[in-house]
C-alpha cells in the first residue's frame, strides 16, 4: 500500500473511532451519574454513538475539525505536505471528512480540505521513530480555548500556582457545556503566546489515565486538583448538570520572560479523535 | 420519553417542560450560520417552517447515486452564534422546535415563550447516531450558495432523541446550571 493510501486510511480511522482511553473514561463517568438523569442519558448517547461510528466506519462527529498531523522528523522526505494533502483530498472524497475548510477572506469552500496552512503539519523530534499522529479537533471545542495573562485582577489571580488554578477553573466555568463536555484540558504555564498554544495542544496527545500523568510531581498534583475542583462545579455533560465536566487535565510548563506570565488552556471535546500510525521502523 | 411528530402541535409543544426527554419524527430542516445571516439580510427562505423544526446542524452528506443523498454524520452545532437572529426567525416563521447544542440567550427564550416554541438539546459530537435516525433526505436548498456544511437540508427523521432544555414557560436548564456553577466557582477559588 502506498503512503497516500495509508494516510487516507489513518484519517478515516481517526474520524470514526475514539481512542480506547477516552472511551474508558466516558464509561467510568457514566457509572458515576445517577441512572436515568440527563447526565446519564447524554453519556449513554455518546457511548452509543461511539459504537455506531466504529461499526459503520462513519465520522463520529460531523465536525471533522482542524486536522493536525504530528510527523516524526525521520519521515520528512516520505510523508511530505504534498503526500498528506493528497491523502486528505482522498479521505474527503470518500466521506471520512466534511468539506470543512473555508477561505477566511472570500468565504469560499476548499472542497478538498486543502489550502495554504490546511491541514496543519508539524515535523517533530519527540515522537517514536517512524510514527505519524493525527488529531481532529472540532470548532466547538476550539472556540472554548483561552489564554490568560497573570496577574488577572478581575479574577483575583496572581503570579503563582494558585493563580494558575483560578485561570484554568475560570476557563471551565466559561466553557460550560459549549465545548461538548465532558472535555479534556491541555494547559501550558508560561511560554510566549504562540508557543504556549502549541504546547497546550500537544498535551492533548497524552493519554488519559495514570500513564499520561505529568512526570513532574508539582504539575501532577495540580492536574489532579483541577480535575477534582472542576468536576465539583456541577456543570456536567453538555452543560445539563452532573458530576463530570472534565475527563482529564494535562499540564506542561515552558520558561517565560520576567514581564510575561501566560496561562493557556486548550479545550478538547469528548470526541477527542487522535491516532498514531507507525509507517516504518 | 415524549413522542412528537411533524407537524408539531402548538399545544403539545407548549405543554413540554425543561428536562423532558423527547423523540421526534418527521420533517426536520437544517440551518446554521449562513442560513441565519441570509434570513436576517432579507433572503427568501423557501421552506415553510410553520409548526416545523429547525436543526442547527452542518451534516456530512455523500451523493448516493440516483437516489440522492446519504447522511453519514449529523450532530448539532453550537446554537449561541444564532442568538442575534433567532428571536426574529421564531416570530416570523412559526417554527415550533429548535434543535441544537449549548442553548440560547434570554431574548430567544422570551420569543419561545411568546410564540410557543421549545429548544431541544441534542448531544454534541454524536453525529453518527443522529445520522442513523435520518431515514431519507427529502431535498436540499442553498447548497450551491452555502456549501454542504451550511446548506438547508430537509431530513425525514425517525426517533430523533433529545432533551427539552428551554421550554415555552421561560425555563432554561442552561441558565440554572451556569448560575450554580458560577456560585460554586466563587467559593472554590477563594480556598
Amino acid at each position: 500500500m502506498g503512503t497516500v493510501e495509508k494516510i487516507a486510511g489513518l484519517i478515516a480511522e481517526t474520524s470514526s473511532s475514539l481512542p480506547k482511553d477516552v472511551e474508558k473514561a466516558l464509561a467510568a463517568a457514566l457509572r458515576r451519574e445517577e441512572r436515568g438523569g440527563s447526565a446519564a442519558v447524554v453519556l449513554r448517547t455518546i457511548l452509543d454513538n461511539v459504537a455506531t461510528a466504529r461499526r459503520g466506519g462513519s465520522p463520529l462527529c460531523q465536525d471533522t475539525g482542524t486536522l493536525a498531523f504530528y510527523v516524526d522528523e525521520s519521515l520528512r522526505r516520505k510523508v511530505t505536505p504534498a503526500v498528506i494533502k493528497k491523502a486528505v483530498a482522498l479521505a474527503t472524497k470518500r466521506g471520512a471528512l466534511r468539506k470543512n475548510c473555508i477561505d477566511s477572506v472570500s468565504g469560499k469552500s476548499y472542497d478538498d480540505n486543502c489550502a495554504d496552512g490546511a491541514p496543519v503539519i508539524h515535523y517533530v523530534d519527540w515522537m517514536e521513530k517512524g510514527c505519524v499522529e493525527l488529531v481532529l479537533k472540532g470548532g466547538g471545542s476550539e472556540n472554548m480555548s483561552r489564554q490568560y495573562s497573570l496577574p488577572d485582577s478581575a479574577l483575583g489571580a496572581g503570579r503563582d500556582l494558585a493563580g494558575v488554578r483560578k485561570c484554568i477553573l475560570d476557563a471551565v466555568v466559561k466553557a460550560q457545556g459549549y465545548g461538548c463536555a465532558p472535555g479534556i484540558l491541555g494547559v501550558c504555564i508560561g511560554g510566549d503566546r504562540a508557543t504556549a498554544y502549541e504546547v497546550a495542544k500537544e498535551q492533548l496527545l497524552r493519554p488519559l489515565g495514570k500513564e499520561g500523568d505529568s512526570a513532574d510531581p508539582t504539575l501532577r498534583r495540580l492536574e489532579r486538583q483541577v480535575l477534582k475542583d472542576a468536576n465539583s462545579l456541577g456543570i456536567g455533560p453538555m452543560g445539563l448538570g452532573g458530576k463530570t465536566i472534565l475527563l482529564g487535565v494535562r499540564i506542561a510548563s515552558r520558561p517565560r520572560v520576567p514581564a510575561s506570565f501566560f496561562v493557556t488552556v486548550a479545550y478538547m471535546c469528548w470526541a477527542c479523535r487522535r491516532k498514531v500510525e507507525k509507517l516504518k521502523g | 420519553m415524549k413522542k412528537l411528530e411533524y407537524p408539531f402541535d402548538e399545544g403539545q409543544v407548549r405543554a413540554l417542560k425543561a428536562g423532558d426527554a423527547v423523540s421526534l419524527s418527521g420533517l426536520v430542516h437544517t440551518g446554521r450560520d449562513k442560513f441565519h445571516k441570509f434570513f436576517a439580510d432579507g433572503g427568501k427562505i423557501l421552506v415553510d417552517f410553520r409548526d416545523g423544526a429547525l436543526y442547527h446542524c452542518g451534516p456530512v452528506c455523500v451523493a448516493d447515486g440516483a437516489s440522492g443523498w446519504r447522511v453519514v454524520s449529523a450532530g448539532p452545532t453550537t446554537s449561541v452564534r444564532e442568538n442575534p437572529y433567532e428571536p426574529a426567525f421564531i416570530e416570523s416563521s412559526g417554527v415550533r422546535i429548535i434543535i441544537g447544542k449549548g442553548g440560547m440567550d434570554a431574548a430567544t427564550l422570551a420569543a419561545m415563550k411568546r410564540c410557543g416554541c421549545v429548544y431541544v438539546q441534542a448531544v454534541g459530537g454524536a453525529g453518527a447516531l443522529y445520522a442513523a435516525s435520518v431515514k431519507r433526505v427529502a431535498g436540499v436548498d442553498l447548497l450551491e450558495e452555502f456549501g454542504a456544511a451550511e446548506a438547508c437540508w430537509h431530513f425525514e427523521v425517525e426517533d430523533f432523541r433529545g432533551v427539552v432544555a428551554m421550554d415555552a414557560h421561560g425555563n432554561s436548564l442552561f441558565a440554572e446550571v451556569a448560575a450554580e456553577s458560577r456560585a460554586k466557582f466563587d467559593i472554590i477559588s477563594q480556598s
